[in-house]
Formats: structure tokens, C-alpha cells, sequence
């Protein structure tokens, strides 16, 4: 019987008798389970994240701020600036006004429904052409705020996340009293987390005179960033940065989503270590236990590679299994979770989905894999180079 | 204790599954140690505060400043001791991501205010006398190689000077460490004198107040009496304990405690699994021995404390061990991540808990194995053998 | 004549095995004389085994008493039975039942753990019953490095070494070769005619029952005397 015929049959084999050692092998399972379960659950943070991030970001809309800001509440633009950002090229124009929103936000102070605590949510101050700068946003509830007035438009992840910001509840923020008249989607975006009012009523209220953070425009194209940047850079007038939105709040997300990944990924690798111990303790057990089984086949002619890949292979199929069941829990209770946490650039809340990607679970599975390798190797050789007359004593 | 050497001796019956299964126990301690030091992190400015200080902020935004006007006011509020300021630069040193907070403050009044920063009293002075002089904290020091006499150059981000430009420098006149081993010294103060001299905007403002209570007044109802000079007023207050102000942004990140608890919870249902697999693989095979055990004598009860005291020992051993090593760790990582994730500390409280934890899980984990030795019957033992 | 070391009265033993109740010893009636070496012969399931069992405390009578050494035994309390056995009986199996992972010396340690002697005074006596056995060499290894006979030796020096009155033998040469079984043999004369103690052998081999004083012949739960050769 030629090896791969052996190898298979000694694999079935010991697949038949796996129900005698149950104990062993299902510790072997819930180890690597537990890996991948945690894995995908706390990498799935960053993933969400991200994608949240990447959903509020498109190539065709630029973020001007001034230079050097890391964000927005840095930042500070003059009224003037603003108009020469409006008239420079390469600003998309509907007709013959440019698709132009220039924004302000503070931090607020809402509850948050899971603690019933405190939390910053932004408070951002717009123009008209708010929506148009952005993809995907509309109305979703109720209608848009009247410009001079102190009404609120407010995202839909703020309003499932915190207290109090249903359509027709008025919200009061210092001495000031604010109707909430409707809510608005913007494709699972940042700007779901944030409440929405007209700028000048919101520079009054806080006090900001007639200064902006940022301006956001519509290109005519991804390409013409670079006309604008050009031009705004040489007017000694504004000196400013120039960014596509995408590029923006990846750079603002990046610290987060930087830090989950550096506790998630050693994290990791620290309970891969221990289910790897894990699935040694099993594979060794198993071994054992099969002493005699494994000699009577060498004695009848199987050989010791046969013996070697058949035990690895069991352990691989087990940690697999485990991997398998992981990434199954992780997907059924963490995937799409509604959460938020404090953004340090944005020093704000911003409202995300745990997200259990395909690329998570295919991660999951390939540590599952080595776990599973290195965990039924050593006993695996153990098994295989025993002589057949001190096998047939236990191990 | 007699028994020890006895249980010794059953505990490494095999040695490759004892070192294993210990090895299992080291991760998940390790496991604990990092992660409720990661844990303590984001709530460590909860811990460290002092229980007479308040803070006093805008009450609409954290963000909106107060005006220095307010200061001579709250110091005249009964039941305050004293009272300082503080504001948010907002800068950063070389890299803008990585970036450590800057106050700009009154240097005696400052140090007064937190007695548990030490600083040698010639740099005190010599920071009071330098308009641009600044302090660091030692983890500060450390990480960027910096020394008294140095001039560091923070760039602003928010706060541009009168004169356009964006970077502020500074003398480094002293560096300060903190008595309190959780406390973070990972900052940097300079004088606010020059802050507002040169700063282009928001004269006359700081970002908030820190007052210290007098030590027979009632905190709450020293806040609720500062609150109450300012309200209706454009500046409204909001007053509350240092505490309760740092916990209210621990609490902002989400609820870190559930995490940490749902991951180790995660790790110890699997070592429990494992260790509760060695314990009962071991009873299984030597029940003809345990018989024996009861043969000479051993009662059932007593038999059942040795197998359980191995299953506690196993749990001992690597949890020590895993705290041991995860307590070094924790050192390293906080001073690597000090400006990162400042606080990360492996408390007392944590250490206990841990060593409760050693016991418990090995009495879960060893309990049925245990008690199958402690209820077998000799004769039926004796005859399988 | 020496006193009586241990009595039964009237004892009955049946077992339950799955529905049919298996009445093991039938109204037995015995008295072991203080000194005495006995064996006890009869076809397996005869109720040997049961006996020594009995007479051990391992088990207790459906009906009747068993007494040794003045105390009921067939109405203690399990902890009772413990520390009764601890310091009255030694036992000595036919797979010797050693511990593995203890050497030969912790071995014969091993009952002295529920005394309050010191760690000392406990090497000590397990030192002396290993030199009653012919054993000081080896005491340092384990029993998977000693030999069958070896391994008895060790066994015996366990059962004797908290100086019971009563040794319970099971086929204790049933799984050695015929030179080995006589010096074991020969032992537990010299323990019974040198220390007194009181021994019951029970045995399959007619040629280790000789060395006894007394044969009993165990048949279908009752006892038939013989004497030996």
C-alpha cells in the first residue's frame, strides 16, 4: 500500500476512535475556538472602524483646514478664506454656485444609552451644501433643519446610540434650547455619529464670531485635488491643507484603529501560544492513548510516516474544527454590533459596527492551522519513531 | 503539610501533560496580569485622584475656556482652600501622532496643588524665574532623551503665536516625578504667563480650574456653590471631583471592563477545560492506586483534599509564575506605551483577585476528579486491577 | 493458648448483581487465634476474597459481626474504618500495588503520613521494616526498577511498618516465580514466628499454603479446617 493510501486509512482510523478520547479532543476544539473567538472579536473593533471610516471618505471631495492641524477642532478659517476656497478651480459647481460646505462643530455632552453616562458627541455647524459635498446622505426622518433657526438634523447611529435625540424631542445645551426635526443616513458613515445644525446659528450660539474649521467642496474630478492645492498654496492669503475626504478620516481613524490592532495582535498570539499547549497536552494524551493501536499497525507494515501524518492530520482537523466554531460564534454575536468609543483626534464619539470580515475569519483559520501543525507535531513524531516492542507498554 | 512532598510526586505523575497543562495556567495569568493592567489604564485617573480637588469646566463644552476673571471668585467661595488653572495646548513634539499633553499653569500653585509631584525646589524656582521655561515629567525624559537645559520646540496646532508662527520652544528647567506608582508622568507644564503673551487669540481665558477644598468643607457642596455664582451667566460652570471628571472619560471609550472580563473569561473557560482534562485523565488512571491510599488508612475525605490540593497547586504554580512574568512585562510596556496609553499598572487589588482566581479554578477544575477518588469503592477498585 | 485476635459471627455477604442476588458467605462463623498464620483455599468465587475484605474492614456483613482486636468492626463508620485500619492492619496484594511515582523508601513511608511522627522518626521506622525485609539497598529506587520480588518486599515493609497486629494477604506470590514465592514466603514466617504477627493468606497454590499453620477450606460460603502439612 503505497504512503498516501496509508496515511489516509490510519487517519480514518483514528477518526473512527476519536469518540474514545472525547475529553482530550474537545479541549483541543474550545482552545483554538476560544483564539479565533476572541481573534475576530476584538479585531473586528478595528475593522468596523475602518470600514466606517472608509465609508465617510470619498476621492471627490476635498477637506481644506488650516495648515498643520491634526483635525478639525485645531483648526480655524476666516469667512475670507472660505470665499477663496469657494472661487479657486477644480470646485465642482452646480450652475454657477460651488458645491461648497463650510463647517464648525463643538462637543457636546449626551447620554449614552449602554452606560447612561456622559459622552462628547460633536455638534457640527453646516452650510447648504452639506449634503451635496457628501455621498449618500439624506434625509431619513422628519425634514431638514430651517437655516437660522435652532434646529437639529441628527445621524442616525447618534440617535440609536445616545439618549434623547428622536425626531419631535427637543435637546438643551447650555441655555440653549435646540428641536430635533429630523434624522439623516449617510451610508454607515462618521457623520451618522454627529447632530447636524446651520453654522451661523451654531457660531452664535457658541460664541465663534464668524470663524470656520473646515471647508468641504465637491471636485469636478479626483484629479483636479491637485489644482486646487496648487492654487490655495501659492495664495498668501490662506495657508492651508488639502486633503480628500478619504484621506482625512483615514488619518483620523488611524490612531484608533493603530491601537486596537496592537493590543488585538499580541493578544493573539498569547492565546495562540496556550491553545498550542493546549492541543500538544491533547495530541500527546491521544498518542498515549492509542500506543498499543499504533503498534499492532506497525507491526502489520504501516510506516512510520504513515503514523507520523496521520496523527498531524487529526490535529489539524481538530484545531480546524475549533477555528471553524470561533469564527461561527464570533460572526453570529459580534457582527454588526452597535458600539462607540471616544476618537482621541476627533475627541469626539464616533459611532461604529463590530465587523467579522471574511479576511478576519480567513486570518482565523490559517492561526487555527499552525496551531494545529505545531500542536500535533512533536507528539506526532513521538508516535512515530517508537519501537514497535516499547509501544506495545503504554506511553 | 506532611502531604506535600506526597502531592508533589502525583502532580508530575507525567511530566510532559503537568508542563503543559502549567504552561496553559502561565498564558492565562500572563493574560491577566496584561490585561488588567491594560484595564487599570483607563480608569487609573479615578484612582489617583485626590479626593479634595476639583475641577471646574465650562458647562455646556469641556472645550469652551473660562474666563480668568472667574479665578478670584471661586478662591473667594467658602470652602476653598486654594485654586489654580490649567488649559489644553494641544501640541505636539516631532511626530504629530504621537502626541503628549501640554499645560500651560502657575508653576508654585501648580506643584502646590499636586503635592505628589516632586521636584527638586532649585528647578521649581528656576522654572518660576524662566517665562519660557517648562517641566517634564520623567517618563517624558526617558522616552526622548531629554535633560534640564535642553530647548524643545512644540509645534501648535490650535494656539498660533501672535507672531504667525507655530512653534512655541521651550527651556527645559526641571523634570518631576510622581510618588503615586500609577500616576502618569507623561506631560509637560510651562508658565502661563507666556502662554498668554504670546499666544494670537483667547486672551484672558484658561481652559479650567483645579481648586483644592478646605479639609473640614463638603466638595459637593463646594461645587454645587461655585456652580451656582455662575449660572444664568455666559460662562456657566460645571464642578465636579477630580474623580468623577476622569472617570467620565474612561466611561467615553466604552465599557473596557466588560471587555477585558468577556476576554478572560474566554481564556479561563478553556483552561479550565484543559486543566479539568489533566485533573481527571490523572484520577482515571490510578484509581487502583488511590484504593490503595484507602487500604492504609487514608480516609475518603483525606483523599479527596490531596487530589484537589494537586489540581490547586498546578494553578499556583503557573499562575505565580504567569503573574510574575506579566507583572515584568507590565513594567516594560508601560514605559514603552507610557505617552500612549498612560496608567497601565497591575494592581494590588488585581494580584489578589488573581491568587483567588488560582484557587478557585483549581478547586473547579479538579472538584469531579476529586470527588470520584474520594467516592470509589475499594473492593471494586481492588478487583478491576 | 493464645488469645483470640478475631471473631465472626454469624456473617452473611450477598451482592447484588443486576437483578440476581449472589449470596457470597453463607452464616460463616470463625475464630483467628492471636499468632495464628492461616490460609484460605477454595475455587474462585468462593468468598475468599470477601473474607479478607471482611476481616479488613473493607467491607461490612449483610448480617452478623466481625471483630478484631476487641473492636466491632462490621459497625464503624467509614472515617472510623480508616483510622482503625491505619494502625491495625497491613495489607499485601498479589500485583503488590506500590506507587509508582514514590521510591521504594517513600513507599513503605507512605501509611506512617497519618501519624504525627516527624519526618525523621517516619524514615527512620520505614528504614527498620525495610531491613525486617532484606531490603536496604534499593530503597532509593522505584518500583518500575525493581524486580517482582523486590517489589513484594517493598509491599510487605508498607504493610508491617505501623506495626499492625493483623496482616491480610491476596495470592501475595500469585504473580511470581516458584524461587521468589518461597522467600517471600519465608518472610512472612519469620514475620509471624519472629513478630508475632497474625497472618491470613489467601491462596490458589497448595505449595504456599504449607507454609501456613492452618488451612481453611472456603466452599460455597462456608468454612471447612484443615491442618496443614
Amino acid at each position: 500500500m503505497n504512503t498516501i493510501k496509508q496515511i489516509i486509512a490510519v487517519t480514518l482510523l483514528n477518526l473512527r476512535n476519536l469518540p474514545k478520547r472525547l475529553g482530550s479532543s474537545v479541549v483541543a476544539v474550545v482552545g483554538v475556538g476560544a483564539v479565533v473567538l476572541v481573534f475576530a472579536a476584538v479585531l473586528s473593533m478595528a475593522a468596523g472602524l475602518e470600514k466606517t471610516m472608509m465609508a465617510t471618505g470619498s476621492d471627490d471631495t476635498a477637506v481644506i483646514m488650516r495648515s498643520g492641524s491634526t483635525s478639525e477642532l485645531n483648526s480655524g478659517l476666516s469667512n475670507e478664506q472660505t470665499l477663496i476656497v469657494a472661487n479657486a478651480p477644480g470646485v465642482l459647481k452646480d450652475g454657477d454656485s460651488p458645491i461648497i460646505s463650510a463647517e464648525l462643530y463643538v462637543i457636546t455632552d449626551v447620554k449614552k444609552r449602554s452606560s447612561g453616562t456622559d459622552a462628547n458627541v460633536p455638534f457640527r455647524g453646516v452650510q447648504q451644501g452639506a449634503f451635496a459635498v457628501r455621498d449618500n446622505v439624506k434625509i431619513s426622518e422628519g425634514r431638514m433643519f430651517e437655516p437660522g433657526k435652532n434646529e437639529i438634523v441628527v445621524g442616525r447611529a447618534a440617535q440609536s446610540e445616545f439618549v434623547g435625540l428622536n425626531v419631535g424631542e427637543t435637546i438643551r445645551f447650555g441655555q440653549t434650547e435646540w428641536a430635533i426635526v429630523g434624522s439623516f443616513d449617510a451610508g454607515g458613515s462618521v457623520s451618522e455619529s454627529e447632530l447636524w445644525t446651520d453654522i451661523r446659528v451654531l457660531q452664535s450660539a457658541y460664541r465663534r464670531g464668524n470663524s470656520f474649521q473646515s471647508i468641504r467642496v465637491k471636485l469636478e474630478s479626483p484629479e483636479s485635488i491637485e489644482t486646487l492645492r496648487e492654487t490655495l498654496d501659492a495664495d498668501p492669503r490662506i495657508d492651508p491643507d488639502v486633503m480628500s475626504e478619504r484621506d482625512y478620516y483615514s488619518s483620523q481613524s488611524q490612531g484608533l484603529v493603530q491601537f486596537i490592532k496592537l493590543i488585538g495582535y499580541p493578544l493573539t498570539i498569547l492565546m495562540a501560544v496556550g491553545a498550542i499547549f493546549g492541543a500538544l497536552n491533547s495530541m500527546y494524551s491521544s498518542v498515549s492513548v492509542r500506543g498499543k493501536e499504533i503498534a499492532t499497525l506497525r507491526a502489520l507494515g504501516f510506516g512510520p510516516t504513515a503514523v507520523l501524518f496521520s496523527t498531524v492530520i487529526e490535529s489539524v482537523l481538530l484545531a480546524l474544527s475549533g477555528g471553524v466554531l470561533g469564527g461561527l460564534i464570533a460572526f453570529a454575536v459580534f457582527n454588526g454590533f452597535q458600539v462607540s468609543t471616544l476618537n482621541g483626534a476627533s475627541f469626539s464619539q464616533v459611532v461604529f459596527n463590530f465587523a467579522v470580515t471574511p479576511e478576519l475569519l480567513i486570518q482565523g483559520l490559517k492561526a487555527a492551522l499552525i496551531i494545529g501543525v505545531v500542536g500535533g507535531l512533536f507528539p506526532a513524531v513521538r508516535a512515530a519513531r517508537l519501537p514497535v516492542a516499547q509501544a506495545l507498554r503504554e506511553l | 503539610m506532611k502531604y506535600f512532598g506526597f502531592i508533589w510526586k502525583n502532580v508530575w505523575r507525567k511530566k510532559i501533560r503537568t508542563s503543559l497543562t502549567i504552561l496553559s495556567v502561565f498564558i492565562a495569568f500572563l493574560l491577566f496580569a496584561l490585561l488588567s493592567a491594560i484595564g487599570y489604564a483607563f480608569k487609573s485617573g479615578a484612582d489617583v485622584a485626590d479626593a479634595e480637588r476639583l475641577i471646574v469646566i465650562d458647562k455646556i463644552t469641556l472645550i469652551n475656556p473660562l474666563p480668568m476673571a472667574y479665578k478670584n471668585r471661586i478662591a473667594a467661595t467658602e470652602g476653598v482652600h486654594s485654586v489654580t488653572h490649567s488649559s489644553w495646548f494641544g501640541g505636539y513634539y516631532q511626530d504629530p501622532r504621537v502626541q503628549f499633553p501640554q499645560f500651560p499653569t502657575e508653576p508654585y500653585e501648580y506643584f502646590s496643588m499636586y503635592p505628589e509631584l516632586k521636584m527638586p525646589q532649585e528647578q521649581l524656582d528656576g522654572w518660576a524665574r524662566n517665562r519660557q521655561g517648562a517641566v517634564i515629567g520623567r517618563e517624558l525624559a526617558e522616552q526622548y532623551s531629554l535633560k534640564v537645559g535642553d530647548r524643545i520646540p512644540i509645534q501648535a496646532t490650535i494656539w498660533t503665536k501672535a507672531d504667525g508662527g507655530r512653534t512655541w520652544e521651550f527651556d527645559i528647567e526641571g523634570i518631576f516625578e510622581t510618588e503615586d506608582p500609577r500616576g502618569s508622568t507623561a506631560f509637560l507644564l510651562f508658565q502661563y504667563d507666556y502662554f498668554e503673551e504670546a499666544r494670537a487669540f483667547g486672551k484672558g481665558s484658561v481652559g479650567w480650574y483645579i481648586l483644592r477644598v478646605s479639609p473640614d468643607a463638603d466638595p459637593i457642596q463646594v461645587g454645587n456653590a461655585i456652580d451656582l455664582q455662575f449660572a444664568n451667566s455666559p460662562n456657566e460652570t460645571e464642578t465636579s471631583t477630580e474623580a468623577a471628571f476622569s472617570q467620565s472619560f474612561a466611561k467615553q471609550f466604552g465599557n473596557i471592563a466588560l471587555i477585558v472580563t468577556l476576554i478572560l473569561g474566554a481564556v479561563f473557560f478553556t483552561l479550565l477545560l484543559v486543566s479539568g482534562n489533566t485533573m481527571s485523565q490523572s484520577v482515571r488512571e490510578r484509581i487502583s492506586e488511590l484504593a490503595v491510599l484507602k487500604t492504609l488508612g487514608f480516609s475518603d475525605r483525606l483523599v479527596l483534599g490531596t487530589v484537589l490540593s494537586e489540581s490547586i497547586l498546578i494553578m499556583l504554580v503557573g499562575g505565580l509564575l504567569g503573574l510574575g512574568v506579566g507583572w515584568l512585562l507590565v513594567q516594560g510596556a508601560a514605559q514603552a506605551m507610557g505617552a500612549f496609553l498612560p496608567g497601565m499598572f497591575l494592581s494590588s487589588q488585581a494580584i489578589l483577585t488573581a491568587i483567588a482566581v488560582m484557587i478557585g479554578a483549581g478547586i473547579v477544575a479538579g472538584i469531579f476528579p476529586a470527588l470520584q477518588a474520594m467516592r470509589l469503592s475499594i473492593i471494586d477498585a481492588l478487583a478491576r486491577a | 493458648m493464645s488469645e483470640t485476635l478475631a471473631t465472626l459471627t454469624g456473617v452473611s455477604k450477598t451482592y447484588q448483581k443486576g437483578k440476581e442476588k449472589v449470596e457470597v458467605l453463607h452464616n460463616l462463623d470463625l475464630e483467628i487465634a492471636r499468632g495464628d498464620f492461616i490460609a484460605i483455599m477454595g475455587p474462585s468465587g468462593s468468598g475468599k476474597t470477601t473474607l479478607l475484605n471482611l476481616l479488613g474492614g473493607l467491607d461490612k456483613p449483610t448480617s452478623g459481626t466481625v471483630d478484631v482486636g476487641g473492636a466491632e468492626i462490621s459497625s464503624m463508620s467509614n472515617s472510623q474504618l480508616s483510622r482503625w485500619r491505619s494502625t491495625n492492619i497491613g495489607f499485601i496484594f498479589q500485583f503488590y500495588n506500590l506507587l509508582p511515582v514514590l521510591t521504594a523508601q517513600k513507599n513503605v513511608e507512605l501509611p506512617l503520613l497519618l501519624t504525627n511522627f516527624s519526618g525523621s522518626e517516619r524514615a527512620h521506622r520505614a528504614g527498620i521494616a525495610l531491613g525486617i525485609v532484606g531490603l536496604e539497598g534499593r530503597t532509593d529506587h522505584y518500583p518500575r526498577e525493581l524486580s517482582g520480588g523486590q517489589e513484594q518486599r517493598v509491599a510487605i515493609a508498607r504493610a508491617i511498618v505501623s506495626d499492625p497486629s493483623l496482616l491480610l494477604c491476596d495470592e501475595p506470590t500469585g504473580d511470581l516465580d516458584r524461587e521468589t514465592a518461597s522467600e517471600i514466603l519465608k518472610l512472612l514466617q519469620i514475620l509471624n514466628r519472629e513478630h508475632g504477627k497474625t497472618i491470613m493468606m489467601v491462596t490458589h497454590d497448595a505449595q504456599a499454603a504449607e507454609y501456613a499453620n492452618h488451612i481453611l477450606i472456603c466452599d460455597k460460603g462456608t468454612l471447612e479446617r484443615q491442618e496443614a502439612a
